[in-house]
């Protein structure tokens, strides 16, 4: 509420403070660990022949045989209700994709509109780009190591690989301000032309979603000191190593049609 | 290969839900990924391809092919994680992806030659 009053008032402070203040909640919550409560089979069972047993005591000649259950699944334990939260987390992902797709078309639409401003050509420096690429190509591997540690359970080896790989995420953020910040002291400002507000929004969106998954790296490596590779845990880290490589596949999408293909317009 | 097919035997470990990753897939998938970056950039930054249009359509098939790869090698996208229901919320949002963006660009680009201050039946030349 705080947000939503303070946007359409233009109090941009108080909307920075109050979405802050949302993930901070948010996170907060992912401490609680006992939000799931599971009914085993075993306990549905039991209720029933109970209750039948009651409404039976009346009836003699019927209440001898017990009643059966047909399982039609196996029971999986718990460790197996990830399923439904890894395909869910996917979903999402793709529904991230076409955020992502909107602000390219957006992109694309304004990739020639320089409003007699700079021209891309002009305005990046692809040396760094390469390397911000390869940072974050390391990182996709870091990533998988890390995953590979937690098949293994390794509990050591997952922190050391995430604690690497949100330091990779630290440098390329790094090194995007960096470069935004060299296109501000030229005057390429997002309200210099409609290319640079495309790609201001399009390249910015990507590095908002790498420093949020820098938090949740923080957050996750904080949780595992706490509980170790607890099932729950070993979910969230499978749906981070998504959400991670989710957003090296869109980072394709950026150094190819923003970089690239605007070095050789 | 064989961690892959005793991955499927064990249907019941959580890795299951997720695809069973092994270090192999990831590597494969690093160095290939490695090669499909570096010789778009080694590309512009040294203007080995002369013909712009070539370079460009050979820059976006590599960035399709790496797509594919890190989706393959990195997501586990397959047959078989989650019964193939990523591999089909995966091909749906790939078909929304192009209809959102060529779409989008095929409508803007014919707005854009219909708006063009000067020509005939454009809007533009009604304005006094």
């Amino acid at each position: 509420m705080v947000l939503g009053f303070a946007m359409i008032w233009y109090m941009w402070w108080l909307a920075a403070l109050a979405l802050a203040g949302l993930f901070v909640v948010a996170i907060g919550h992912t401490f609680n660990y006992r939000r799931d409560y599971f009914v085993s089979s075993d306990e549905v069972a039991r209720a029933e022949t109970d209750a039948r047993a009651r409404r039976m005591s009346d009836r003699a000649d019927v209440a001898g045989a017990p009643p059966v259950f047909w399982q039609i699944e196996e029971a999986h334990g718990t460790s197996h209700a990830g399923g439904g939260t890894l395909l869910g987390f996917w979903i999402y992902l793709m529904s991230d994709a076409l955020l992502f797709a909107t602000l390219f078309a957006t992109f694309g639409v304004l990739s020639s509109s320089f409003a007699g401003g700079p021209t891309p050509k002009e305005l990046f420096d692809l040396g760094l780009v390469a390397i911000n690429t390869s940072i974050l190509l390391t990182s996709a591997l870091t990533c998988g190591l890390a995953m590979i540690s937690l098949q293994a359970g390794k509990l050591g080896a997952v922190r050391l690989w995430l604690a690497v790989t949100a330091l990779l995420g630290i440098a390329f953020v790094a090194i995007e301000l960096h470069e935004f910040a060299d296109l501000f002291a030229e005057g390429a400002t997002p309200q210099r032309s409609g290319y640079l507000s495309g790609f201001f929004t399009l390249v910015g969106t990507h590095g908002l979603h790498v420093t949020l998954g820098v938090v949740w790296i923080a957050v996750m490596l904080f949780q595992l000191g706490q509980r170790g590779l607890h099932d729950e845990n070993r979910r969230r880290l499978l749906c981070l190593s998504m959400y991670w490589h989710f957003l090296d596949v869109v980072w394709i999408g950026v150094f190819t049609f923003v970089y690239l293909l605007g070095a050789l317009r | 290969m064989t961690d892959a097919s005793n991955a499927h035997a064990d249907s019941h470990s959580p890795a299951d839900e997720a695809g069973h990753f092994a270090l192999r897939t990831y590597l494969i998938g690093f160095v290939v990924s490695v090669v499909l970056t570096a010789v778009p950039f080694w590309i512009v930054m040294h203007g080995v391809i002369d013909s712009r249009a070539v370079a460009m359509a050979v820059i976006v098939a590599l960035a399709v092919a790496q797509i594919l790869v890190h989706t393959v090698a990195f997501l586990h996208v397959n047959t078989r994680v989650q019964g193939g229901w990523t591999l089909v919320a995966y091909v749906f949002t790939a078909v929304l992806v192009l209809i959102i963006i060529a779409g989008s660009l095929w409508i803007i680009m014919h707005l854009n030659t219909n708006m063009m201050p000067g020509m005939p039946g454009g809007s533009m030349s009604q304005m006094p």
